[in-house]
């Protein structure tokens, strides 16, 4: 029972993680940059859906629909001012990471200063479920929530990444920028939007997550980032179906962790992390390439 | 060849400076920051906060050394500082060490882990920065974890404060600090140091003028290692009680990291004077506001990285080259 129950839950979740962890590498796909801010952007989503729901009483659900231009407004507004200094750099692809990680510092000072260092959390009432049955098993409301969230904006994103001209443009840029250019495309303004795309999702995902994680403080980002990451990697960088797939054996895992050895599962992302990287730093899905 | 010619002259044909300054600088590298450290432990009462201070001017140049000669940049570089704290913990608690000892035996901590981290370099840039901090809160999931209470008291920390002693542990903060220091101007004036910049700026060029990439690197990895190893035991004796959550803290990484990179990765100084500097200012702004401070150095981290990489060591060179009124050199 317990083993059904520990898999369901996974799978419930693990459309919850594929959502929280698609922007990391919408990011990743738009800049080749790994975003050490993601894990901030979700929380600032949960902050937001607090702040919604504290002021107006707007439902979380709503919420993660009301920051999606904000948060995609952020990242392109990020993507246009910060990202074209560092290009030029002598090794952009540390000094973003550390670029990227000041972004974080700056996130969490912020949030800590605004609404104090403690935790927030959202009482379940907010959701319209509170518990749900199947096969004999009760599942919390919000797995149930945070699925139908997920699933049409993961469905809206892919569709617009492989069946909108749009897509196109953007699958175009990121095999190769400058060839898209010569074809005429205006990469700086698709990847600056894809860019803003990848923090929209991470805003959204984040307003499911105050519940999910069970309250969000302004430190957290930190460990949201490297879950996002560890998802991300195991999935292949840069591949977002490999992101779904990853965050369903990352769900999983995690909820037979949690069932079986509780005081452990928290080990689940970094073990994930470490493995994939010692023995596919490829990913799941990713063709042998040298990433290292 | 006359033995006359090869003898070297006392001039150095490049920089037209007598060579000595070539000795005594770098010493004075070493020297100034001890007798900072020596007479201000007379005037300032807070002797903690100058231990503190030490430690994390060691850390920042063993970031130096990893990251600055070798471009490899070890966000979880906080997971040597906790091992060291816990193995030197462990040695004053069951094995009865001394301080000064067990402080040794917490650098021993720090290069086996990091013996044990190795197989990570095969990874590059991003990578192997965010492996490493995977490895570094894998490390605190692990010590914390209360399923090892009875191995290393989980959540519940270490009390050291049966061989606290004061005096000892300034001493060794700063004798570990001026060793750092000392360290990187031994690697920066010789061969291994021109070997690791090397295969930092082209490994593979490096490998095929006969550089033997992994091990030199791996040098440069275990020295970093040992550094914060070491310092996480004085830490830990110094403090005398902390929690896993104290030393297993990515904000050591972090600190480490902006201090090094404010003062300018790849000198001599920059990592000395950045910790300094920010560190002060940390403790008249962070203590009380931790946020601000937070804030701060999160904003001096995007403004270095956009408009001066090189951090203040940059900043003073470019000064330097671009003196109004001074005839130039060449």
């Amino acid at each position: 029972m317990l083993f059904e129950f520990a898999v369901i839950g996974g799978i419930l979740l693990g459309i919850y993680y594929a959502l929280f962890a698609m922007g990391l590498n919408v990011v990743f796909g738009a800049q080749r940059i790994i975003n050490l801010a993601h894990g901030d952007i979700v929380v600032l989503g949960g902050y937001a859906a607090w702040e919604l729901y504290e002021t107006a009483h707007v439902s979380p659900i709503i919420a993660a629909v009301v920051v999606l231009p904000f948060a995609i407004a952020l990242g392109f507004l990020v993507h246009r001012y910060l990202t074209p200094r560092l290009t030029r750099s002598s090794d952009p692809e540390t000094l973003s990471l550390i670029l990227f990680f000041g972004l974080s510092q700056v996130i969490e000072a912020a949030a800590s200063l605004i609404f104090g260092p403690n935790e927030h959390s959202l009482p379940t009432s907010a959701l319209p479920v509170s518990s749900l049955h199947l096969f004999g098993e009760s599942y919390p409301g919000i797995w149930w929530v945070a699925v139908l969230v997920s699933i049409p904006m993961l469905a809206v994103f892919l569709w617009l990444l492989y069946r909108t001209p749009f897509g196109l443009r953007v699958r175009a840029v990121m095999s190769s920028a400058s060839e898209a250019a010569t074809a005429g495309i205006e990469s700086r303004l698709v990847s600056g939007l894809f860019f803003g795309i990848g923090f929209g999702l991470a805003a959204a995902a984040g307003t499911m997550g105050i519940f999910i994680f069970g309250g969000i403080a302004p430190t957290d980002g930190v460990a949201l980032t490297i879950t996002a990451f560890a998802i991300i990697v195991f999935g292949s960088l840069g591949n977002p179906v490999g992101t779904v797939i990853a965050a369903l054996i990352f769900g999983v895992v995690t909820q037979l962790a949690q069932v079986y050895a509780p005081s452990w599962s928290n080990l689940v992302p970094y073990a994930l992390v470490i493995l994939t990287m010692l023995l596919r730093p490829q990913g799941l899905l990713g063709r042998r390439q040298r990433v290292a | 060849m006359s033995l006359s010619a090869r003898r070297r002259p006392a001039v150095d044909e490049e920089t037209k400076r007598p060579r000595w300054r070539g000795v005594v600088s770098p010493g004075m590298a070493v020297a100034i920051p001890v007798l900072v450290f020596l007479v201000a432990v007379h005037v300032y009462s807070n002797e903690l906060l100058l231990v503190d201070m030490a430690i994390y001017i060691a850390l920042a140049q063993g970031i130096n050394i990893i990251y600055g000669f070798t471009g490899y940049l070890p966000f979880g570089y906080f997971g040597f500082f906790g091992v060291g704290a816990y193995v030197a913990g462990y040695g004053i608690v069951h094995l009865g060490l001394s301080g000064p000892l067990a402080a040794l035996l917490g650098g021993l901590g720090g290069v086996v882990v990091g013996a044990v981290m190795l197989p990570l370099f095969r990874l590059k840039g991003a990578y192997f920065a965010l492996t490493t901090l995977a490895v570094g809160e894998a490390l605190y999931a692990i010590v914390s974890n209360p399923s090892l209470t009875s191995v290393t008291n989980g959540p519940y920390g270490l009390n050291l404060a049966a061989v606290y002693s004061s005096g000892w542990s300034f001493g060794m903060a700063v004798g570990l600090a001026a060793i750092s220091i000392l360290a990187v101007v031994l690697i920066k004036n010789s061969r291994y140091g021109m070997t690791l910049r090397a295969i930092r700026d082209d490994p593979y060029s490096a490998s095929m003028a006969g550089i033997n990439v992994a091990r030199d690197r791996f040098y440069a990895w275990l020295i970093a290692a040992a550094i914060a190893g070491v310092g996480g035991a004085i830490y830990g004796w110094a403090i005398s009680v902390f929690y896993p959550q104290d030393v297993f803290d990515v904000t050591v990484s972090v600190f480490a990291i902006v201090f090094a990179l404010f003062g300018g990765i790849g000198t001599i100084w920059g990592p000395t004077l950045g910790a300094a500097v920010l560190y002060a200012v940390y403790n008249v702004v962070g203590v009380s506001n931790p946020q601000y401070f937070q804030l701060i150095y999160g904003l001096v981290i995007v403004l270095l990285v956009l408009f001066a990489p090189r951090g203040l060591a940059g900043i003073a060179r470019y000064l330097h080259e671009h003196r109004p009124f001074v005839r130039s050199s060449t």
